[in-house]
């Protein structure tokens, strides 16, 4: 660590104010924040003391991310094989799928540290690290095959009109992630749903659609021409964006999120409560394969296990208030398995879902408030 | 008498001029103003229904505040908003039928959108914030550069909603085919009625940033 510091120190006189490169200042503060704890300190009113600041917090979430992230780039190789009818070891699916996954990673990064540096040093703020999580994100909710040229022009859609219009980070309303989807969804939809984009270069005869394409077309969850067991389901050896197939990988990210006190137990369990809910009115009400499906194994399908562990909890987009919290994951899982069901154009109901319960946040929040304090009114008149 | 030694104001007057100008960036009426919203979104996404719409209205706007303009001494206020609406009913209808006669596919293109040009909140609101109070020749320049200020946002956002959305300019292939060859696809997102939001938005964004003074408290 000293290392880095003589490096930093060595720097620090050339960006200062008035000298030669100050215009990388931004750049070299995002680097200086991100090895060691800023020295300052809070001196006025009361406030916490603790080593934890927003930058920490954030790799927590980044760190929760790796167990989904190391799986997905062992089934994109594993799919890729298994589609040509190989069959090869671990180590060379994971390596096949490394080459995949990396240059998303590399460019959803590089476009939106690009873009927060250039508002940074332009408005005179600190480069702020919300786009750790962001930019981790990104390249696990998309398909493997997603064109970089696209994933580009997405990210710089969302970082631009999903944050830095409203303020850069912390002032965003919807998750920048989910709207670089949503972006992708809607602009090119041809390269984000079907059949053939899940996998990185199968072959023509393996059909790639993922278990939700399957329901939406009214068969049962099939892949390569089998049942999927629940067991199945929970590891996550199927098509699908690549981060969001392993239950299990997001499982132990949510285990590190919750000990950590990152992610919110409450909107995480309102928002699997709302699904199982809007799942169990379906099975009452079945008329056809998916309406049928057993409302716990939409957990385990498509992007809801995911979203609930690492979008709905977002504490940005998220309502605030602890009552707030019940009602938004709630209504964002209930919503989530409603769109997934009903309407067949989006087989990924949880982005949208997401997206809807961002816009509303606000508007929970205030009617949690203003409840809370008429309530607190009645009683100090019931006093006097 | 008093009223006839007063020096007639030249045609081009600098306070003209401005009424020809200000609609065209400080106090443009979809930017500032945020009237005529629903349309801008509706018909941009192509170039063409755009500029023919811009012009429905430009005709429809200036002609109006003229009409507005002599009247405005024998409307009784009581019925005025119904006056002004006669008044705009008949230009559109006149616009329309024009449209139909000599411009049918883009006509058919704009559908119910030419009718609406009734409802259009730019034309009242200019009808009553300009044209009650103020001569022909200042309210037909009113009306030519509020017209003119619609017009340019549609446009452009027009042209970058055909451009990024199909492709095209005018119904020209623009984008090379190269470039599809190489897998650029056009956006489909942009087709989409958003889109035009945020194009507005974004140009309303740039004008503010450039010009302090719209900025809201």
């Amino acid at each position: 660590m000293k290392f880095i510091r003589n490096i930093l120190d060595s720097v620090k006189p050339h960006v200062q104010k008035g000298a030669k490169f100050h215009a990388f200042n931004s750049m070299y503060d995002a680097a200086d924040t991100l090895f060691f704890v800023p020295n300052t300190v809070t001196k006025t009113g009361s406030h916490i003391r603790d080593g934890v600041d927003m930058k920490r917090s954030m790799f927590v979430v980044v760190i929760a991310l790796v167990p989904a992230l190391l799986f997905g780039m062992w089934n994109t190789g594993q799919m890729h094989f298994q589609s040509l009818g190989q069959e090869v070891d671990i180590m060379d699916a994971f390596l096949y799928g490394l080459l995949k996954v990396l240059p998303i990673i590399i460019v959803s990064y590089a476009v939106g540290l690009g873009i927060e540096i250039v508002f940074a040093q332009g408005r005179g703020h600190e480069v702020n690290e919300g786009f750790f999580v962001s930019g981790m994100l990104i390249p696990l909710i998309v398909p493997v095959s997603t064109p970089l040229w696209m994933v580009a022009v997405a990210v710089a859609f969302a970082v631009i009109f999903g944050k830095e219009v409203f303020g850069g980070t912390g002032m965003n309303i919807v998750n920048p992630a989910i709207l670089t989807r949503a972006f992708l969804f809607f602009a090119y939809p041809q390269s984000m749903s079907g059949d053939s984009v899940w996998i990185a270069e199968k072959a023509d005869a393996f059909s790639g659609a993922t278990p939700l394409a399957e329901l939406t077309a009214g068969n049962a969850p099939l892949f390569a021409g089998a049942n999927l067991s629940p067991m199945e389901m929970m590891i996550g050896a199927y098509p699908g964006s690549i981060g969001e197939t392993s239950t299990i990988a997001i499982i132990i990210g949510a285990a590190i999120l919750l000990y950590t006190g990152v992610a919110s137990w409450k909107v995480m369990l309102s928002f699997i409560g709302g699904g199982l809910v809007m799942g169990l009115i379906f099975n009452l009400f079945a008329v056809n394969a998916y309406m049928e499906l057993p409302a716990w194994e939409h957990l385990l399908l498509g992007g809801f296990a995911f979203g609930a562990v690492f979008m709905i909890t977002d504490p940005v987009t998220a309502t605030q208030t602890e009552m707030g919290k019940w009602i938004y994951g709630f209504f964002g899982g209930l919503i989530a398995i409603l769109v997934r069901v009903v309407n067949p154009a989006y087989p990924e109901g949880v982005m949208l879902a997401i997206l809807f319960m961002n816009i509303f946040a606000p508007l929970i929040d205030f009617y949690v408030v203003e409840s809370n304090i008429k309530k607190r009114l009645k009683r100090a008149k019931v006093a006097a | 008498m008093s009223v006839d030694k007063q020096e007639r104001e030249p045609l081009f007057s600098p306070k003209n001029i401005k009424l020809l100008t200000n609609p065209l960036n400080k106090d443009n009426p979809i930017t500032t103003q945020v009237l005529g919203i629903c349309s801008a979104l509706a018909v941009t996404v192509k170039l063409e229904p755009a500029i023919v719409m811009s012009l429905s209205v430009m005709v429809v706007l200036s002609a109006g505040n003229v009409i507005i303009s002599l009247l405005r001494n024998s409307i009784p206020s009581r019925i005025r908003i119904i006056v002004q609406l006669v008044v705009i009913a008949a230009l559109v209808i006149l616009v329309d039928q024009v449209l139909k006669a000599y411009a049918y596919e883009v006509s058919k293109q704009l559908s119910v959108f030419v009718g609406l040009i009734i409802t259009n909140c730019i034309i009242m609101g200019r009808f009553e914030a300009f044209a009650m109070g103020n001569k022909p020749w200042p309210a037909l320049l009113d009306g030519i550069g509020n017209g003119i200020g619609y017009g340019w946002i549609l446009i452009a956002v027009a042209f970058f909603r055909e451009l990024f959305g199909s492709g095209t300019l005018f119904g020209l292939t623009i984008i090379p085919q190269g470039f599809y060859d190489f897998g650029y696809v056009n956006n489909g997102l942009v087709i989409l009625p958003p889109m035009a939001l945020f194009a507005v938005g974004a140009i309303i964004w740039i004008q503010r940033s450039r010009d302090k003074e719209l900025i809201e408290s």
